[in-house]
């Protein structure tokens, strides 16, 4: 298969909604937290470091063939938030139409009659990954990358913050995403051999706090 | 205890809870060892009641702690600490340990109430909780973690919290702080600036029909029912007072 379907799959114009997302970014914003460049960078970091982890290492497992239900309970049991898992899981079905039409198999078919309302998003980009022929690490650098990205973007048009600026906090965070990959593929390997207990649990209390708040708000500019 | 080692101290504690056929409850085994000895207070009820008693300070680096707990069929035990736990730095560059493992069978109660874990500057700690509860248990638990003493920079600390019911992973979340701990964990994502984090996990066998409704408790603590039947509070304050007030109320919240 073709490397270039990375860049497919990565592509934020990659029709799988997660523009519609701000990782959480919308709610830092509002809490005063995220005001600058600065702090976006700050946000991205412990995002990347957290739930970055955690999604790169469920994407690269499921890549690896690690069973996707006892993943989604993995995941489920790592979103103490029930706003997130439900964002998870409408990004994960909205994932898996986009996926069955570009690299059609009987996992993302199987995967689709299983969970009808959705898997867990990082789960659904294991199995994509996998479909198109991609590594473990493929999947869980888009998956890293998505997480950090979601955020930056969105923070663009919630603080009229310079795309420059913010294009620029990913690129520093890149040797990060590095390293997070890494142990991301690592985690996932242990995880094929000793079972999903072996997946990081990296989480930010703010985050999901957070998601919590943003769902109970009655206007708001991003989904999650 | 197993000793005191040029690496550190080797401890374990272990408390059984058994009914006794007459409403109450009886602690067959209750031994405590070196630093974390164990008292048993007056019961309440049907209630048994456990305090932990630091009798040495630590944990300190290269230490390793574990506390067990197993509450059979029928029994409750309510087990807290008579006072906060501090890491502190060892003579050894090793971290420090500490396993707490929680069995509660169908039809028995827990509630582990410890007072708050202290992360004093230069210590290095990781805590490993993990709980594994049948169908019909039922489980109050409480973590607390505090950065730093009074304006102090905090060690680092890792702290798993891992719960089952029935044989299925309903959480399982570790925070990792402190200086040397992964990029952006005092960031806005994680703990933006807050110096006491703390989770509060309620298990009881009604919620799987009846889930209490997600709620926020103030804009830094949200109560959120788990994909299981449990909730957990999760709660970020400037200080340890303001956080068990949260933890309180939203204990409170869910009535008994």
């Amino acid at each position: 298969m073709s490397r270039a379907a990375l860049l497919v799959l990565a592509d934020g114009r990659f029709p799988a909604g997660g523009h519609a997302h701000s990782g959480g970014a919308e709610a830092a914003v509002k809490a005063g937290r995220i005001t600058s460049a600065a702090t976006l960078e700050d946000f991205c970091r412990g995002r990347l470091h957290t739930a970055g982890l955690v999604a790169g290492a469920l994407a690269a497992a499921a890549v690896l063939g690690v069973e996707p239900a006892a993943l989604d309970a993995a995941a489920d049991a790592r979103t103490p938030s029930p706003a997130l898992r439900n964002a998870a899981r409408r990004l994960g079905r909205q994932l898996t139409r986009a996926a069955r039409a570009c690299w059609p198999s009987p996992e993302l078919e199987a995967l689709a009659g299983e969970f009808p309302r959705g898997a867990h998003q990082p789960v659904v980009l294991g199995l994509a990954a996998r479909a198109a022929g991609l590594a473990p690490g493929d999947a869980a650098y888009c998956a890293a990358y998505e997480c950090v990205s979601g955020p930056a973007t969105a923070t663009v048009r919630l603080l009229s913050l310079d795309p420059f600026d913010a294009t620029g906090v990913l690129a520093r965070l890149a040797p990060e995403l590095d390293r997070v990959v890494d142990r991301a593929v690592e985690a996932a390997r242990r995880a094929a051999d000793e079972g999903v207990g072996a997946l990081p649990a990296a989480s930010g209390p703010l985050l999901e706090s957070g998601a919590e708040w943003h769902a109970a708000w009655s206007v708001r500019l991003f989904a999650s | 205890m197993d000793g005191v080692t040029a690496a550190g101290v080797r401890a374990s504690s272990r408390i059984v809870a058994r009914a006794d056929g007459r409403g109450g409850t009886a602690l067959p085994v209750l031994d405590g060892e070196g630093p974390l000895a164990l008292r048993r207070t007056r019961a309440s009820g049907g209630e048994a009641k456990v305090m932990v008693v630091g009798a040495m300070s630590g944990p300190l680096g290269g230490d390793r702690f574990t506390l067990a707990a197993r509450v059979e069929e029928g029994a409750r035990l309510h087990v807290g600490s008579a006072a906060a736990t501090l890491a502190l730095p060892g003579q050894t560059k090793h971290e420090a340990r500490y396993d707490v493992r929680l069995d509660v069978a169908d039809g028995g109660e827990l509630h582990w109430l410890p007072e708050q874990l202290i992360s004093a500057h230069g210590s290095e700690l990781q805590v490993a909780t993990r709980a594994e509860l049948g169908a019909g248990a039922r489980l109050v638990l409480r973590e607390e973690q505090v950065l730093g003493r009074a304006g102090e920079v905090p060690g680092r600390l890792t702290s798993r919290l891992t719960v089952r019911v029935a044989g299925r992973c309903v959480l399982d979340q570790e925070l990792a702080c402190g200086p040397g701990a992964p990029g952006g964990w005092d960031g806005p994502a994680v703990l933006a600036g807050h110096r006491a984090v703390g989770q509060l996990l309620v298990a009881r066998p009604e919620f799987a029909e009846r889930p209490p409704i997600a709620r926020m408790l103030g804009e830094c603590a949200a109560l959120m029912p788990l994909a299981g039947p449990a909730v957990l509070v999760s709660a970020v304050a400037p200080d340890a007072l303001l956080l068990r007030g949260l933890l309180d109320e939203a204990l409170a919240l869910l009535g008994p």
